[in-house]
Formats: structure tokens, C-alpha cells, sequence
């Protein structure tokens, strides 16, 4: 019987990690993710797992273990934030170009400077074309969920890239919700046994990884590098559909929510959509047709899908919790409104750029938002393409 | 058994011929000496640090090393072998595996004095069962011979060019070594490849067989970067040992041991002679210079003595 409890999303996330029982964690703290390690390595102090724990000197040498781990042919596992997440920086690329589907909880927190321990998504944000697969989740559940589905994705032949589960420091990894947890059993059938085709500790077929790779086949990987992400999208959807076999929670690369009839949308990830939410059923009691597209899957970037459900709409407010000071509007708009153009085209869309370093977000500024869409909707003018929301100016 | 050059060689090469490393480099030679003193049936699992060793000997779609091998970037050869080390507990653990692995990291000086410190730092403290091997050629290599905290005083590198104003580096040598001491690791030791490769066959057999943490820093001349002709390379590795400017010693459990004391200590000048990156020292308004970095050889191999309980 799944187990019905009440936990903080990092001891949720620590508690999937336990019952995938990797090989080899090797981590280091910072706020809002340390709890996770610290969970973690009482696992491995009472012996509830095999895993062999690294308590590295810096998050440079957390990925570059991680590396040298999965490569040796150990499924791998690590959990940072910010700064960490940073640091770790040079080391994502060549984890995903080494094709090495190492596994990484990032708990969401504002990137320095100025130092910052609250939530936003500049350090995942930051980390977008490094070559992982990255899946936000809005909340507790969603986070254990989705870490119990990382391997299953990371590891699929047709993909072999790392995986970055995303989640809103304090917001969602220091409060406690209630979840149901999987049988330890289930969830050990469900991720499967690791068996790399090739890994550094198979003594008869020894291997070279991560060579100088120059002009005449650089390229070459890339290409392929870049076709594992686009094959990835249809290995997200398997492995969702096969988690609702199990669990009955249904995931998707996004979320719509009473988008059937909507004419205006918000289109947001993590755990904002939460907030957002409550607002859509505020409008829709008193009949405004309001929707709401939480992103989930960010990497493989769902462009047609997404470009599809947005068609029709009259307008849409891309909410980033990051700025990426192109002078251009957030990442997340960028792409979503260039995802529009094949299918979109005539739906206006403006850019809110919110809660960076952990600004409260509250209901009364999501309406806000959508009072915004209202009145553009109504006029068929955008007045202000990008905007900063609830910030003194 | 008795060290015996001719048997080791015969051992088959870990490192292949065909690599791209200059003529009369030594970090090849320091390389297959090293790799020698494995067991034949023994796996290893080699780390290298980004440098000229990686650069040459794993070129897309080649690589020189039969065993297994990996390179991830230029300041964690320590990191990611104890990775592959922790791998290799978790794995046979499970059950996963039964047999015998080695983990050796090699980095240049660069990937090891410098930017490369704290993650080895990291690996050697942690207790990883590895060996890191430091080739030590004085000074960044693979990027056109930048000067490191390894490059001695008053060489002419790149970026510590000799001038009319600043003749070449202006700093000591870091003692890297002493750093490792300090971890108090199980084995550390200084070696180079001379004469018929005792020294560093059999540092190499113990820090690769005692169980835990071990460093090797060995002395590997560049003729590109220290500017000398090729055939020269084991008169040069001779005179560094014969000035006592490379002192060849071991560090076992804290316990120090002189490998090697020359019979007749020669002058620094013997050594910087035979090198074009000391060659503004013999300017006659330069040659107190000299002077001084015998001075500095001087102080560092009386404390040597002291250390390993030789005083004279
Ligand atoms: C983070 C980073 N900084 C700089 C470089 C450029 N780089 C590559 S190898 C190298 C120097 C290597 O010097 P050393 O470790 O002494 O090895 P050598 O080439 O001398 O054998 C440098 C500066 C790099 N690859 N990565
Ligand atoms: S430049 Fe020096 S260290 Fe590099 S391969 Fe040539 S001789 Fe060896
Ligand atoms: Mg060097």
C-alpha cells in the first residue's frame, strides 16, 4: 500500500533517493538544498543504503565526481542550489556531452549577486543550454514523483543525458505538504536495474571517455548530443504514462489548467503556478474565461506543443522568476513566445518578470496580471511588452 | 624480487608508441614507468587532467591507453578519479564486480600546483584508495609555456618573460610536496625518471599498492618549454638530482627517507646552464642571481636533511 504521509519536499526528494538507493551521491551543502545531503548521508550512516557517499570539497568536485562516478558505471546522483549550481557550471556541460545521465536535484534559490538565499529560478535558468534535461515541479509531490521518473528517462538508450529536477527553494523544499510515497519495492521495479553499455570498471572492454575532440567530429557529437534531447520528449511521456499506470498522478511535459475555453492564460513553472491557480478559480467564478499553462518539461523545450495550446488565446503573460538582461524580456518568454509564432501568431503575449530573490508573490499580484490580459484582450493593444512585477521602481 | 630494468620492460606497455607528445619529452617516459609497476592483471582506471599527456595520447577517434581512461577538464583529475574510485566501492559492494582496479590520476603542474590544488586536496584528504602522479614540468605546457607556482625563480616563460626590467619569474618555487606532507597521507613521494627507473618504478609499485591516499610528485622536463636538445633529457634530470635542486626522498606514514644523496653536490649553475629559459642569468649583471638561488637550494636541502635525519 502507497503510504500516506506529511513531509518537506527535500525530505520527499531524499526519500525517493533513498528507495532508488543510487551507487554513488557525492554532494555539498547550500542553502535552501543542503537538507537533502544531510538526509541523505544518515541513510547511508544507518546503513538503509549501499550507496557510497562522497562529501566532496566544493560543488566543482561534486559534479566532477558525479562524472567520474557515472562514467565508471554507477548510477549517480547529486543535489545543490545557486551558487553550487554555478560552480558546478563547466562540469554540466561535459556531464552531458560525456552523455552521462547523472541525476541532480536543483533546489531552486536566487543566483549571487547580490548574495541571496531565496527562491528564483536565476541558477537553473542560467544552466538552460548546458545540455540537461530540466523538469519543474510545483510541489512536494511532484518533486518525489518526478525524482522517482528521473533515471527511467536519464538512462533510456535512446537519451543518455543528465537530469535536473527542479524545485522552489523554502517555498516548496522547506514546506511540508502532504504526499503519498511509493512501496520501496515498487519504486525499485519501477527505476530498474543500471546497465551502461559501456562504463570505465568493465576490465574486458576498457574505454576512453572524454577525449580532445577536434573539427572532424566535434560536430558529429553534437549533432547527436542534440537529437538525445529531442528524443527525449517522447521518453518523458512514456515514463509519465507508465508512472500513472502505477500511481494513477498523471504527468505531461505541461500542465493545462481550465485552458478548455480560456481566452486569456498565464504561462509559469513551479510552484507560483500553485498561487496562479487560485487566481484562474477566482475569475472563472465570477465567468472571466481564464487559464493557466504550467510548464513542467523545460528541457526538451515543448515547442509545438506548446505553441498549439496557446493558439486561439487572446492573450498570454509569460511569467519568468528570472531576468536574463537581454534588455529582451526572461528566458522563459523568449521561447515561448517564439513557440507561438508558428501557431500563435495572433495572440499577444507580454512578459512579467517576478519575485526575484524571493519577493512574496500573492494572489492579489497574479490578478493583477490577468487584469493586465483582460484589458489587452479587450483593446488588442499591448501597452508594455516586458514588465516587472510587485518591485519598487 | 629485485628491481631489474630489463624484466619490467618486458611487461606489456599500458601507454602505446604512436601518441603525439614532443621527442624528448619525459612526461611519457614518467607515464609507462609509472603504469609499469602495476601487476599485469590488474585493471586500472587511469584520470588525466586537461594538459599536453591528455591532449596527445586521446585524440578522437584514437587513444593510447589500453586501459580505461578519462579526461574531464583541467582542475579535477582528483575529483573525478575518486569518483570512479567510489564507483568501484559502491559496485563491488553490490556484488557488481569482483575483480582487482587500480585508480591513478595524472595532472601536469598546472592541473595540480595551481588550479587543480583543492580538488586534489579534496581526493587525498577523503581517503580515496588512489594515486595522484603530478608530472611536474614547470610550467603550463599545452598553452604555449605560462608560468605556474611550480615554475622556478627567474625562468623565462611566457608569462614571466625575462626583461631589461624583470629578469623572468620573480617567485620561488611552491613545495608542493610539503603540502602533501602535511595531509599525512600514507605515501607521499618525490621522484624522477633517472638512470634505470628504480626510483620511480618502486615509488610508483608502493604508492599504487599501499592501501589509501598516495602522491607522487615527479620531475618531467620539457625540452619545448625549458629549451634544451632533446637527447639531453636524463643529463638534465641528473643535474637537477645532482644540485639537489629535484631531491628525490619519501614520506611514509610521516616518516621521512632520503632516496638518494649525491656524492658530490654540485652548483645550481651546473643545471641552469644547460637550459635556454636560465640563459639571461649568465648576463654578468645578473649573476648574483645565481647566487641567490643557490642560497634558496641550500636552505631547502639542509631542512631536507634535517627532516629525513641526515644533518651533516
Ligand atoms: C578551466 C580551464 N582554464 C584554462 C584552460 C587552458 N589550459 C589547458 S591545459 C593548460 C595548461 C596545462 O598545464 P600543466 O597542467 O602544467 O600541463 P602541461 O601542459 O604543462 O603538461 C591550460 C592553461 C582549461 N582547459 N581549463
Ligand atoms: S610541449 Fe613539452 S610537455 Fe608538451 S609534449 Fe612537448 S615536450 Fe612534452
Ligand atoms: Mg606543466
Amino acid at each position: 500500500m502507497a503510504r500516506k504521509d506529511k513531509l518537506s519536499g527535500n525530505e520527499a526528494v531524499a526519500i525517493a533517493m533513498k528507495q532508488i538507493d543510487p551507487d554513488v551521491v557525492a554532494a555539498f551543502p547550500i542553502t535552501p538544498s543542503t537538507e537533502i545531503p544531510q538526509y541523505f548521508s544518515k541513510f547511508v550512516a544507518d546503513g538503509e543504503v549501499h550507496t557510497e557517499f562522497v562529501p566532496v570539497e566544493s560543488e566543482h568536485s561534486a559534479m566532477s565526481a558525479c562524472i567520474g562516478a557515472e562514467a565508471a558505471g554507477a548510477r549517480t546522483m547529486t543535489a545543490t542550489s545557486a551558487n553550487g549550481l554555478a560552480l558546478m557550471w563547466e562540469m554540466l556541460y561535459i556531464a552531458a556531452s560525456c552523455r552521462l545521465p547523472i541525476a541532480l536535484a536543483a533546489v531552486n534559490r536566487a543566483l549571487s549577486g547580490p548574495i541571496n538565499i531565496h527562491n528564483d529560478h536565476s541558477d537553473t535558468m542560467g544552466a538552460r543550454d548546458s545540455g540537461w534535461i530540466q523538469i519543474y515541479c510545483e510541489t512536494n509531490q511532484e518533486a518525489y514523483d518526478t525524482m522517482i521518473q528521473a533515471f527511467p528517462i536519464a538512462e533510456h538508450k535512446d537519451v543518455r543525458l543528465p537530469i535536473m529536477v527542479c524545485f522552489d527553494g523554502f517555498i516548496t523544499s522547506h514546506s511540508v505538504e502532504n504526499i503519498v510515497l511509493l512501496e520501496d519495492e515498487k519504486v525499485k521495479e519501477f527505476v530498474g536495474e543500471y546497465r551502461p553499455e559501456s562504463y570505465l570498471l568493465d576490465k574486458d572492454n576498457p574505454v576512453s571517455v572524454g577525449p580532445l575532440d577536434l573539427p572532424p567530429f566535434y560536430f558529429e557529437h553534437k549533432r547527436q548530443q542534440a537529437q538525445a534531447m529531442v528524443n527525449a520528449k517522447q521518453v518523458i511521456l512514456e515514463t509519465a504514462k507508465r508512472f500513472e499506470e502505477l500511481t494513477g498522478r498523471k504527468y505531461g511535459l505541461f500542465e493545462e489548467y481550465r485552458m478548455d475555453d480560456a481566452e486569456v492564460a498565464v504561462v509559469i513553472i513551479n510552484s507560483t503556478a500553485g498561487t496562479a491557480k487560485a487566481v484562474v478559480d477566482e475569475l472563472r467564478e465570477k465567468g472571466v474565461k481564464a487559464g493557466l499553462v504550467k510548464i513542467r518539461v523545460f528541457r526538451p523545450f515543448p515547442f509545438e506543443e506548446l505553441g498549439k495550446a496557446l493558439a486561439g488565446l487572446k492573450a498570454v503573460a509569460v511569467m519568468d522568476k528570472a531576468d536574463s538582461f537581454s534588455a529582451a524580456g526572461g528566458p522563459l518568454f523568449a521561447e515561448v513566445r517564439s513557440a507561438m509564432f508558428d501557431h500563435a501568431r495572433d495572440t499577444k503575449a507580454v512578459n512579467y518578470i517576478y519575485g526575484l530573490g524571493g519577493r512574496d508573490v500573492r494572489t492579489d499580484d497574479i490578478m493583477k496580471v490577468y487584469e493586465d490580459l483582460l484589458e489587452i484582450a479587450k483593446t488588442g493593444k499591448v501597452k508594455s511588452t516586458v514588465n516587472y512585477l510587485g518591485v519598487r521602481e | 624480487m629485485a628491481y631489474n630494468l630489463k624484466a619490467t620492460t618486458e611487461k606489456p606497455e599500458r601507454l602505446t608508441g604512436g601518441h603525439r607528445m614532443c621527442a624528448g619529452c619525459g612526461a611519457p617516459i614518467v607515464v609507462r614507468t609509472v603504469l609499469r609497476a602495476l601487476k599485469p592483471e590488474d585493471h586500472a582506471v587511469i584520470g588525466s587532467a586537461t594538459g599536453c599527456l591528455e591532449v596527445s595520447t586521446c585524440l578522437y577517434p584514437y587513444t593510447a591507453w589500453k586501459d580505461s581512461f578519462i579526461h574531464s577538464a583541467f582542475e579535477n583529475a582528483g575529483a573525478t578519479v575518486s569518483g570512479a574510485e567510489a564507483a568501484y566501492n559502491a559496485l563491488k559492494r553490490a556484488g557488481k564486480i569482483d575483480h582487482t582496479t587500480k585508480f591513478i590520476a595524472f595532472g601536469g603542474d598546472g592541473g595540480t600546483y595551481d588550479i587543480g590544488l583543492q580538488s586534489l586536496s579534496g581526493a587525498m584528504e577523503r581517503g580515496h584508495d588512489m594515486v595522484y602522479v603530478c608530472y611536474d614540468n614547470e610550467a603550463y605546457m599545452n598553452t604555449g609555456i605560462q608560468r605556474s607556482s611550480s615554475t622556478p625563480k627567474y625562468a623565462d616563460t611566457t608569462t614571466s618573460p625575462a626583461g631589461k626590467a624583470v629578469p623572468g619569474k620573480p617567485q620561488f618555487k611552491k613545495d608542493l610536496t610539503q603540502i602533501m606532507v602535511a595531509h599525512n597521507l600514507p605515501y607521499v613521494a618525490q621522484s624522477a625518471p633517472f638512470k634505470n627507473f628504480k626510483d620511480l618504478y618502486e615509488k610508483a609499485e608502493k604508492a599504487i599498492y599501499t592501501p589509501g591516499p598516495a602522491f607522487l610528485n615527479v620531475f618531467t622536463p620539457c625540452p619545448r618549454g625549458w629549451r634544451y636538445n632533446t637527447p639531453d633529457l636524463f643529463d638534465i634530470v641528473q643535474l637537477a638530482i645532482d644540485t639537489c635542486i629535484w631531491p628525490l626522498y619519501e614520506v611514509i606514514n610521516g616518516e621521512y627517507k632520503l632516496s638518494y644523496k649525491p656524492k658530490q653536490k654540485l652548483p645550481v649553475e651546473a643545471y641552469l646552464k644547460s637550459q635556454g629559459r636560465f640563459r639571461h642569468l649568465f648576463a654578468k649583471e645578473n649573476m648574483h642571481m645565481i647566487e641567490e638561488l643557490q642560497q634558496e637550494v641550500d636552505r631547502r636541502w639542509n631542512h631536507l636533511l634535517k627532516l629525513c635525519g641526515e644533518t651533516e
